[in-house]
């Protein structure tokens, strides 16, 4: 029952992020709506996947890799509809689902079983903890894609050379501003995630701060979102600059998360 | 019954040609009862625009209809009938239908796509329906050539990219501001060009409006024209730094702003975007400031590219657009041709013997125990009320009447008789 919602959620990803790519180069508003729609089916299922595997698990599901995978990919499409809503933004399935998608196969191919929680993870920290993290990484997966969505947009303007995408892109100043909200957003969160996690760390091992690997990434990540906020208010950095920044941010997010499990070392081993 | 076109246009008639053809004011109407008067015409509409004077018809026979309206044509607009021959088109038929499909969806049109045109057809129409020049067959043409202009509008790109040079600015300028309405603009000069783009800037609502000439009371004047306030010449560079965009167009043989100042002025303004307008030839801005993080520079040439790649973008749009009118034009050749009687008697009678067999089974099937006998007389008596129902209608279809077509029409409604959708 479980495998087959995580599946069948994987599946309607799979269906948004093909769509959305094809929407890339075909203007169609059928299209667009058809990618909305199979991101919010497989939305729905995915929420009932991890809850599903929360009564059956007894604790919150992000407790190993397969479900912390999952559980990102679950927050980022949470904040893409945040964004459609607010914003509707078109061609932001293009750019976001297949990020979606890449996540959730990642997720599908790890061991999905349910071990009993070792002690050191019983705590009501995980929660805490854990959703302040995801919050904050899918957020700035969000400004990922947005800027690159920008660096199209700027390309076309500053060529001179508007591509097909043109009109549909919305405005450099529009994404500029989604991607420093996002990052203005984030930031708090990866800040808390920080915090939570150095009081958890005090009280499962003793010490705040451990120099683990995961740690001594998310604090590069830090950084660089930190360099990203001051360089905008002290200096004006936005644009193509906040744009670049926010997706190299994104990558070291994304080696925090797996480069640091292949290492396997370290003492968030169990995600 | 068949369509009919006679007209030209911008592409085979010059403007003083077109000018002494053209229905104007109260000739519209003058001329729409004339031309309805003539003999070998059934329905009338005229359609006259500065680029095109079309007059459509139902007909019967193509060579009379052509030969008097020449003829009313020379009279009305009182000029030599044989001048006429060169300078106009003649469709009938088919090649009418598409016509007018053509025009209505801006496929025709000078500028392909412009926008106009549909309403010009629809006033023409209104015209037509208050004078009761047009019947069935116009009506349906009419409705149907906006529903296929409508349809090409949102099924295509054809009208969505700017091709003049002031809106491909505008254009632009929405893609770099989220929200022109909280923009600064600036006017450094003046010209037509650059007035004429200031001016569809400002109609698409800008918050301030900045004036500078190197002549100051020109500036003042422009800035009460435009609402705006008047800057002097020597202090527009201090005032860049609350400008977002700016157009340039002025006199100087030299560049008036520099690489240097630019970057002090986008330190000042804390890197926000900005989007420069250089219409002044020779350029008054220095290119290498496009090279300047968030600033966006475009002359007048840069703005020319933009307009040729969206005619470009419009003309491969235009393709599509034929193939939704050769549909269209299969739809309403059908629902013409229905209007046809013979097909509409077979319709009928295959519609009445539908239903009697539907009932025969339904019948037979709820009641097993009937013989043969019986059935045999239930099955007669039942063709017998058909043939007696539909004979009447039958027979008005057979007959001569004047409004066949409106006859047709009407049985085919009233019986459900499907020879199109209905729209709408």
């Amino acid at each position: 029952m479980g495998v087959l919602l995580f599946e069948l959620a994987l599946t309607c990803y799979f269906a948004a992020a093909l769509i959305g790519i094809t929407e890339l180069f075909k203007d169609s508003k059928t299209t667009a709506k058809i990618a909305l729609l199979s991101a919010i089916t497989g939305f729905a299922i995915h929420t009932i996947s991890i809850t599903y595997r929360y009564i059956t698990a007894g604790h919150i599901p992000i407790t190993n890799p397969h479900e912390a995978t999952s559980f990102f990919a679950w927050c980022i499409v949470l904040i893409f509809f945040i964004l459609q809503y607010r914003y509707k933004i078109s061609l932001l399935s293009s750019f976001i689902m297949p990020i979606v998608f890449l996540l959730m196969l990642v997720s599908s191919t790890l061991s999905r079983e349910i071990k009993p929680l070792s002690p050191s993870l019983q705590s009501y920290w995980l929660g805490i903890h854990t959703v302040f993290a995801f919050l904050g990484n899918a957020a700035f997966a969000l400004a990922f894609g947005i800027g690159m969505m920008y660096l199209v947009q700027e390309r076309y303007v500053k060529t001179k050379n508007l591509g097909s995408l043109f009109g549909r892109l919305p405005s450099l100043q529009t994404l500029d501003e989604i991607n420093y909200r996002l990052i203005s957003f984030g930031f708090p969160m990866l800040t808390l995630a920080i915090i939570t996690g150095a009081i958890w760390a005090e009280t499962a091992w003793g010490n705040y701060w451990n120099w683990d690997p995961r740690e001594t990434w998310s604090l590069i990540t830090w950084f660089i979102y930190a360099i990203v906020l001051h360089a905008r208010l002290v200096a004006g950095w936005r644009g193509k600059r906040a744009a670049l920044l926010s997706m190299i941010g994104f990558l070291t997010i994304i080696i925090a998360f797996f480069g640091v499990k292949l290492l396997k070392k370290g003492l968030h081993v169990f995600l | 019954m068949k369509v009919f076109v006679v007209g030209l246009n911008h592409k085979i008639a010059d403007l003083d040609v077109r000018e002494k053809l053209a229905f104007q004011g109260d000739k519209l109407e003058k001329g729409l009862t004339q031309f309805r008067e003539l003999s070998g015409i059934e329905e009338a509409m005229i359609v006259s625009t500065c680029n095109r004077v079309e007059l459509y018809a139902n007909i019967q026979d193509t060579r009379q209809a052509t030969e008097s309206v020449k003829s009313f044509l020379a009279e009305f607009h009182n000029i030599n009938r044989d001048s006429l021959d060169k300078s106009l088109y003649i469709y009938d038929d088919i090649q009418a239908v598409k016509h007018i499909f053509r025009v209505a969806a801006s496929l025709d049109s000078m500028v392909l796509g412009e926008p106009q045109i549909l309403g010009q057809l629809k006033d023409a129409f209104e015209l037509a329906l208050a004078r009761k020049t047009t019947g069935i067959l116009l009506n349906k043409l009419m409705k149907k050539a906006i529903s296929v202009a409508k349809r090409v509008r949102t099924e295509t790109k054809i009208a969505e990219n700017a091709v003049s040079i002031s809106f491909a600015a505008v254009e632009l300028a929405k893609k770099i501001f989220t929200d022109l309405t909280k923009r600064v603009f600036m006017l450094l000069g003046a010209g037509e060009m650059a007035e004429l783009a200031a001016k569809h800037l400002i109609s698409n609502g800008v918050k301030e409006v900045l004036v500078s000439n190197r002549t100051y009371d020109r500036a003042c004047d422009l800035a009460m024209e435009f609402n705006g306030r008047a800057v002097k010449f020597d202090e527009f560079i201090q005032e860049m730094a609350g400008t977002d965009i700016m157009i340039c167009s002025t006199g100087a043989p030299h560049y008036i702003l520099t690489k240097a100042q630019m970057q002090k002025v986008m330190k000042e303004r804390k890197q926000r975007q900005v989007f420069i307008i250089d219409i002044s030839v020779p350029r008054n801005i220095d290119p290498a400031i496009n090279d300047l993080e968030n600033v966006y520079l475009y002359n007048v040439d840069d703005l020319q590219g933009v307009v040729d790649s969206n005619m470009f973008e419009r003309q491969k749009e235009a393709e599509k657009a034929e193939g939704i009118i050769a549909e269209e034009l299969e739809t309403f050749l059908k629902w013409q041709a229905s209007l046809d009687s013979v097909p509409t008697i077979i319709a009928l009678r295959e519609k009445a013997e539908e239903i009697r067999k539907e009932e025969i089974d339904k019948l037979f099937s709820k009641i097993q125990d009937l013989g043969q006998k019986e059935k045999e007389a239930i099955e007669y008596m039942a063709t017998a009320i058909m043939n007696k129902l539909i004979h009447p209608p039958t027979a008005a279809l057979k007959g001569d009447t004047e409004n066949k077509e409106m006859l047709v029409a009407a049985i085919r409604r009233l019986y459900g008789i499907n020879g199109e959708k209905h729209e709408e």
